[in-house]
């Protein structure tokens, strides 16, 4: 065995966070490890790489049988592992060159010697089989190709062992098929790759072997062709998930959206959108499938008045024609936006449930322009209820909560005044499955009380799963409108990837 | 365990450290100065001292919340308070009208500030910073260098006059009267920190307000500050405007994405800047019964320091009225207090580095544990 964890306990406070977590990892392969938001994931992989230091957690683990004490980052490093986390750590104005050798670079006679630092990013990028020019500049990068990067980065230093904590998440299949094929092939050289992942299908198809987490505890650990991806969800929450999506039959009602030949373009001249026809009727539920870029968000964007595009077309809503400047003016109009990225433009960490709640709607919540306080903490205490936010009450920070229970409090902030049209931009992301299926249960609340819904996500099985009718978008334009009798995996990604 | 225990918690934990170190402060300085420190008289003038810095830093918590910061307040305490001392000496006018010249000039310097910074894209600092060298450029122009002065007694009134004493007692009711309201839900609540802040801070009043009648009375800047920290401090609790500016310096984007009309917000935080300015230029002018151009100088670096020492994060979304002031006292303790020993004047700004630093240091480490 090479990675050997064994009975590792870790407490927070009174929370026990891991208890007697125990396996090994083979050297040379692919192993995930797989568990709901809260599983201790995120804390085990503190451990490995030093973040939380040895002698504030129990028990231990060992790398070729050598007992490994790390009291920071710097300790894991010079042992050859290398986390790729979440939150990708490059500087956007550097080039990718000289990311991949921050804080390593290739010096001569105490200055850095960047003709060699060049040859050797491009040889590591050839390696790779990435094409990216190593003059660029990260910030121009998409995701996908910021993860490469980092992935890079990590190789250069020789590390033997790549954690990757949701390496996925935020890339679409084409993207995180190549990432994919990137571990397969590091594989093959010796790497060895824990692999975090919420994305089942992914763990199946590239994986050796498969350790499970729950509450904090190892529930098994075995080989990938030992299970399937329902016995997965099973042993994750404890219980066999019969339908992921319970997709609701909602009465579809007068059409509330109407986009009709709509272009944009950057003030730059650079065309974003191209004729796009998108319709969407009360309680009917519609989804945007398609690439990162193709447009998708830039769409709801347009639609939410959180853009600097130059528009051109019509947006009917409800019979008003209307074209937001500006978020106040969407929100007047009935128009709610669940963002992209909830931490960075859908919530006030530092604030508690309260403030998050209130704070789109607080005119709402004034008499003589001042605040309601009872009145306010009230609409929070019935969000709480309504959408079970696990919390201990409504003065409790949100940054202290979980992605899924963030999310909900996302969705609290829109609930003072049913919209008429609600978008949401990837309104599951790095959610656990759990807390996926209440997300779509308070979609479809929403529909059902007459709300029309336009869905952009890059989890297809999800548009699939909750979806009425869906359009899919690359490059701006709409390739393809499937009911949902005609959804099809294939199909989708066919339009999506522009093959005809 | 509980979120709101261990949040609530750190807040009222500053307020009574801050407390406690101002105490700490002020008996170290009294029995090291023979008990001058804590006399009557010294407290008051002390008091006095620090009310300037006191006014702007309610103007600069709010700034500071939201994200954005101002360097000219010193140059435009100077400008406002040197217009109204060039109104009232020679132009003759009335204390009246010389205090809406001040006040004039002071949300005039508010819309600058404001515009430039909440619509287009030039960062406070750098605007601010561009306002310090006018402002006081201008004022260096009005006064051409002389002391503009004695203002009219009526105008010295509000820098260095006392409340008659029957409104020092409506005061003391007053205040004791809200905090122990105050105390009581938070009793009530079981919230046993909050409930001591505010039994700590109705005895404080008491104690106060009897050291002032010990000596002449409640200075009226002093009663200045009490009202300027009330009125702002209960705008940033219960109007939406205060609720906001905590969204937008807590997290800009997505205070835009919630509808929020930021440059609306930030213009109308420069405004009242202004207005606190103002007031801060009239008691300023008011207690040196003069202006000259080197007025209130470096007074933006105290009043920032203040801030800071009270608690508010540079990097917007945090601050509180009370503890800024706190941080005021403290650091106006400190001058008077090395003053009163005959401190050299640099030995002075060499210790306020230290402890500005060290403030902050100890409450980033208890951040981190």
């Amino acid at each position: 065995m090479y990675l050997q964890i064994k009975n590792i306990n870790k407490f927070y406070g009174n929370t026990h966070a891991l208890s007697n977590v125990s396996f090994d990892v083979r050297k040379g392969t692919i192993h995930a490890i797989c568990g709901e938001n809260g599983a201790g994931k995120s804390t085990l992989i503190k451990i490995l790489c030093g973040l939380i230091p040895h002698g504030q957690y129990e028990g231990s683990f060992t790398i070729d049988g050598v007992e490994k004490k790390f009291f920071t980052i710097n300790d894991s490093r010079k042992s050859r592992i290398a986390v790729i986390a979440q939150e990708l750590a490059l500087v956007p104005e550097m080039t990718v060159a000289e990311n991949i050798f921050l804080g390593n670079e290739p010096r001569k006679n105490f200055i850095v010697d960047k003709d060699k630092m060049y040859d050797l990013a491009s040889q590591a990028m050839l390696q790779l089989q990435c094409d990216i020019g190593t003059h660029t500049q990260v910030k121009e990068l998409g995701i996908g190709k910021q993860q490469m990067i980092e992935i890079a980065k990590a190789i250069s230093k020789n590390a033997e062992i790549l954690i990757l904590d949701e390496p996925t998440a935020a890339l679409t299949e084409q993207e995180s098929t190549t990432l994919l094929n990137l571990l397969l092939q590091l594989k093959d050289k010796g790497v060895t790759c824990i692999l975090i992942s919420h994305k089942l299908k992914e763990i199946l198809k590239v994986s050796d072997d498969i350790t499970v987490l729950r509450d904090g505890s190892t529930v098994c650990t075995m080989k990938i062709s030992e299970t399937t991806e329902i016995d997965l969800v099973a042993k994750m929450v404890g219980r066999t998930m019969v339908d992921f999506f319970s997709k609701e039959k909602i009465d579809i009602g007068k059409e509330v959206l109407q986009i009709k030949n709509l272009s944009s373009t950057l003030r730059n001249k650079k065309v974003m959108h191209s004729n796009v026809n998108v319709n969407v009727h009360a309680g009917e539920i519609v989804g945007i499938a398609g690439l990162m870029g193709s447009g998708r968000t830039e769409l709801l964007q347009i639609l939410f008045g959180a853009h600097e595009f130059i528009v051109d077309g019509s947006i009917v809503l409800n019979g008003d024609k209307i074209l937001p400047q500006n978020p106040q003016q969407a929100i007047e109009k009935g128009i709610a936006l669940i963002t992209e990225d909830r931490k960075q433009y859908g919530l006030f960490l530092e604030n508690d449930i309260v403030f998050n709640s209130t704070i789109a709607f607080l005119k709402s919540f004034t008499a003589n322009n001042l605040m309601q306080k009872k009145e306010m903490e009230s609409y929070a205490n019935e969000n709480i209820q309504q959408l079970r936010i696990k919390t201990n009450d409504a003065a409790t920070k949100t940054g202290s909560l979980s992605g899924g229970n963030q999310q909900k409090v996302v969705f609290s902030k829109w609930m003072k005044k049913l919209p008429h049209l609600l978008l949401a931009d990837e309104p599951t992301r790095g959610i656990d499955v759990g807390g996926k299926a209440e997300i779509y249960k308070e979609i479809y609340r929403l529909a059902r009380q007459g709300t029309a819904v336009l869905v952009v996500s890059s989890d297809l099985l999800e548009l699939i799963g909750i979806c009425d009718r869906m359009y899919v978008m690359a490059n701006g334009e709409i390739k393809v409108c499937l009911n949902r009798n005609e959804f099809d995996e294939k199909i989708i990604l066919k339009h999506a990837l522009n093959i005809s | 365990m509980t979120a709101k225990f261990s949040l609530s918690k750190i807040g009222n934990v500053r307020s009574l450290t801050l407390i406690a170190a101002l105490a700490c402060i002020c008996i170290v300085f009294h029995f090291a100065t023979d008990e001058v420190f804590l006399s009557a008289r010294n407290f008051s003038n002390l008091m006095r001292q620090a009310s300037v810095v006191g006014i702007v830093a309610c103007g600069m918590v709010m700034i500071i919340v939201s994200r954005e910061i101002d360097l000219s307040a010193g140059s435009a305490v100077a400008l406002a308070g040197g217009l109204a001392a060039i109104a009232n000496v020679q132009f003759q006018m009335h204390p009246a009208m010389a205090i809406g010249v001040a006040l004039a000039a002071g949300l005039l310097i508010g819309a600058i500030n404001g515009l430039l910074v909440a619509y287009t894209r030039i960062p406070a600092f750098i605007v601010t910073l561009g306002g310090l060298l006018v402002y006081r450029g201008l004022i260096k122009g009005f006064t051409q260098g002389e002391t503009i002065g004695p203002v009219s007694e009526g105008f010295q009134m509000f820098g260095t006059g006392f409340v008659p004493s029957y409104i020092v007692y409506v005061v003391l009711a007053i205040s004791i009267g809200y905090f122990l309201y105050h105390a009581f839900n938070n009793f009530k609540n079981k919230n046993m920190i909050n409930a001591i802040k505010y039994i700590v801070f109705s005895l404080l009043a008491i104690a106060f307000i009897m050291m002032f009648l010990n000596y002449k009375g409640l200075p009226v800047p002093v009663l200045i500050v009490l009202i300027v920290a009330l009125v702002v401090s209960f705008v940033m609790e219960n109007v939406p405007f205060g609720r906001y500016i905590f969204a937008i310096g807590g997290n800009r984007e997505a205070a835009f994405y919630s509808g929020i009309n930021i440059r609306k917000q930030i213009f109308r935080v420069y405004i009242l800047m202004g207005l606190l300015i103002a007031i801060a230029g009239i008691v300023y002018t008011a207690q040196l019964g003069s202006a000259t151009s080197a007025a209130a100088r470096n007074l933006e670096l105290d009043v920032i320091a203040a801030c800071v020492i009270g608690g508010c994060s540079l990097l917007g979304g945090r601050g509180n009225i009370f503890d800024a002031l706190c941080g005021a006292l403290i650091m106006a303790s400190l001058d008077n207090g090395m003053s009163l020993l005959n401190v050299q004047d640099y030995i002075q700004d060499v210790i306020k580095g230290v402890i500005l630093v060290l403030a902050v240091g100890i409450d980033m480490l208890n951040k981190k544990n």
